[in-house]
């Protein structure tokens, strides 16, 4: 668990990772730590970044290094690419049963009254809707350690060269900031290196999908999508690294907030984790045991509302 | 009181009656699947000259006591799309106008229609420019073609945060001047790319000056694209060099082309994407669809009789107001047989390009699906 973190909403027009630094590192003038391996090919264009923060900026560059992992070691590349198509497969398997849970149970909470028998029904169809989420990180839990234990990632030459050389650049930093795109490859690549172990207890700014890596689970939604369902998944566990919060970054154009029913569905099964709406301009912070927010951070309630985080 | 009573009365009382309940209201007036239109002006008979298939092509509006305010009431189903004119009759001389009284108009090659929208419909958000979406650019060019022994022009679409490093999937569009100027292409495909619904691709515009010929299955249009324009184009933008990267499209006579692309060279481009297709055969007997169709029916009979597996997946859209709404319905069952994986939309509308506009965001993410689950930026 980190002492201190803050988690943001996506930074391309209300840019405040600079005040939040200077809330976590005021004092510390040490180069500031980024990873934007969620950019993919685009991870060096930094310079927007680096104009806003106004400190020097080490660009881990996370991305490009597992690039040059998988030129150099091609049994890792094809070992890799066979988890990922694991991956989808556990995925696709475990989105047939989610959805076959989804509707009955959002039928539930639509039917009118609150009688005990429909409040039993409603409760047991949440207790299977969360164990079906727990059963699918877990399995997925599982095919990541079978990956590492066969083998063995960080025991390979090509990785450890790297990081030898994120270790040396990560000794002097003052905080890390860990920006979004791409969930599932940033997730696999700080993981490859185990950036944030490296890091340690030192400070982490995270926003959209950098925040999303941080909570206990990472939780892929969309409520309008124009292919396939409108069913929030969980992806797989992410770093734990803060607890009882679940990100939701994009909130206003992914989640129908106005529709009740679906805001209850999605806090009550995610639940006691406080489901985050990280939209423009939200922040929350992390102080190493409990959570406060500016004012303009809003989350779901369990009744279908949304409301101010609160502190 | 129904509207057109209240119209009726007003034209009793007189002008400034009549002028404050125009004015007060919007005409067309959508009342659930109800829709009055109105006409004002001097005339002896007044249509309304629409096209959608199985309606007489034109509806006579009433005239309100020997005024010159004509209605006409319509059942028109909720979320549809009607275009249409205004025909006015005068001494044996006839005009077709816009709607005088309606602000929505569809533009196409030929100028613009008035246009009615059922109970519910809008035009898709998704296809108005959004500040938020980062914006691809268009290049003109041209392309030497051996095949037809001359040049074309083409656009090249590129996309938002272009990379020459990176490999982008391609879509080559038939009349693709015309859906960046009618259906709002360039829009739509930014903003389908920012909200990750499509992956970046690169889209080739083609246009032709002689589309009723070369469109028709004209072998030398399938060659031109697999021989001259793709290769030409890969040769210098970054693109994926694999069936499954490239899609065709093209409406009405472009569908047909782009289906006969297909049939004449399988499994070059992966996906296909076609809107009202002019799919029309015969099993017995002759068309009656004049000499333009005759190489167009030609093809599709020849293609029913063998269809093979041109690609690996399928869009296909058609307009329930269209006369081309059977042929489209026969082809899916036909392209299924195929093995390709088949998506078949029918939409209330017509042979027009706000209905390919409508589809457009379902087919191109049906066929290439974007990351939309997994990037938040």
């Amino acid at each position: 668990m980190l002492s201190s973190a803050i988690l943001l909403g996506p930074q391309r027009h209300v840019r405040i990772v600079q005040p939040a630094i200077d809330t976590l590192a005021a004092t510390d003038d040490r180069p500031v730590a980024l990873v934007s391996a969620g950019w993919e090919e685009r991870e060096a264009e930094d310079h927007e970044f680096r104009d806003h923060v106004q400190r020097t900026v080490i660009n881990l560059q996370v991305w490009a290094r597992v690039e040059r992992i998988f030129e150099r070691d091609r049994e890792l590349l094809t070992a890799m690419r066979h988890r990922h198509d694991t991956l989808r497969r556990v995925q696709e398997l475990y989105r047939l049963r989610l959805q076959g849970a989804m509707e009955p149970t959002r039928e539930l909470l639509r039917r009118p009254g609150d009688d005990q028998w429909l409040a039993a029904e409603r409760h047991d169809a949440l207790v299977m809707l969360q164990g079906i989420d727990s059963q699918h990180v877990a399995r997925v839990a599982q095919v990541h350690a079978e990956f590492e234990q066969r083998w063995l990632p960080t025991e390979r030459t090509s990785v450890q060269r790297e990081r030898r050389d994120l270790q040396k650049k990560l000794t002097d930093v003052s905080c890390l900031c860990i920006a979004g795109g791409h969930i599932a490859v940033l997730l696999h690549r700080l993981r490859l290196f185990d950036v944030l172990a490296m890091h340690g207890d030192r400070p982490v700014i995270a926003w959209s999908a950098g925040a999303m890596a941080l909570c206990e689970r990472i939780v892929l939604f969309h409520d309008t999508p124009p292919q396939g369902s409108a069913c929030a998944e969980v992806m797989e566990a992410g770093f734990g690294l803060v607890p009882d919060l679940v990100a939701l970054p994009h909130a206003k154009m992914r989640l129908d907030a106005a529709d009740e029913r679906n805001v209850q569905l999605f806090a009550r099964r995610f639940a006691p984790a406080l489901c985050v709406l990280l939209d423009e301009g939200a922040r929350i912070d992390w102080n190493g045991s409990r959570w406060s927010a500016v004012p303009t951070t809003n989350r779901l309630t369990e009744d279908g509302w949304v409301e101010e985080v609160g502190v | 009181m129904s509207l057109v009573r209240r119209i009726e009365e007003a034209v009793v009382q007189g002008a400034r009656s009549l002028a404050a309940l125009i004015e007060a209201t919007e005409f067309p007036h959508v009342e659930g699947r109800s829709v009055t239109f109105v006409f004002q002006g001097e005339a002896q008979e007044v249509t309304l000259q629409h096209w959608i298939h199985g309606l007489p092509g034109s509806l006579p509006f009433r005239r309100l006591r020997h005024s010159d305010t004509w209605v006409l009431q319509l059942d028109v189903p909720p979320r549809s799309r009607m275009e249409y004119k205004i025909g006015v009759s005068m001494f044996g001389r006839g005009q077709l106008v816009r709607d005088p009284l309606n602000k929505h108009t569809a533009r196409d090659p030929f100028g613009a229609n008035s246009v009615v929208y059922g109970d519910g419909y809008s035009p898709p958000e998704w296809s108005l420019e959004d500040p938020e979406a980062r914006k691809g650019t268009i290049e003109d060019r041209h392309v030497d073609s051996k095949v037809f022994g001359d040049w074309r022009p083409i656009k090249v679409y590129r996309p938002a945060r272009f990379r020459q490093t990176r490999r982008y999937p391609l879509l080559v569009v038939h009349d693709g001047f015309d859906y960046l100027g009618f259906a709002n292409l360039q829009t739509i495909l930014d903003n389908l790319i920012h909200r990750h619904e499509i992956p970046p691709l690169i889209a080739i515009l083609t246009q032709s000056s002689d589309r009723m010929h070369e469109y028709a299955a004209d072998p030398r249009q399938a060659d031109f694209l697999v021989k001259d324009l793709v290769p030409q184009m890969e040769q210098i933008l970054p693109l994926v060099r694999e069936p499954s990267a490239r899609a065709v499209m093209g409406a009405s006579f472009g569908a047909v082309s782009s289906l006969a692309v297909a049939w004449q060279h399988p499994g070059f481009f992966g996906k296909l994407l076609l809107q009202s297709g002019s799919f029309v055969f015969t099993e017995i007997g002759e068309h009656d669809r004049g000499p333009m169709f005759d190489a167009v029916v030609k093809f599709v009979n020849e293609f029913r009789r063998a269809p093979g597996r041109p690609a690996e997946s399928v869009f296909i859209s058609c307009g329930v107001y269209e006369s081309l709404i059977y042929y489209n319905r026969s082809l899916v069952p036909l392209l299924q047989e195929t093995g390709m994986t088949v998506r078949f939309r029918e939409a209330h509308d017509g042979h027009n390009w706000e209905n390919w506009r409508d589809r457009l965001r379902e087919g191109l993410s049906y066929l290439f699906p974007g990351p939309l689950w997994l990037v938040y930026e």
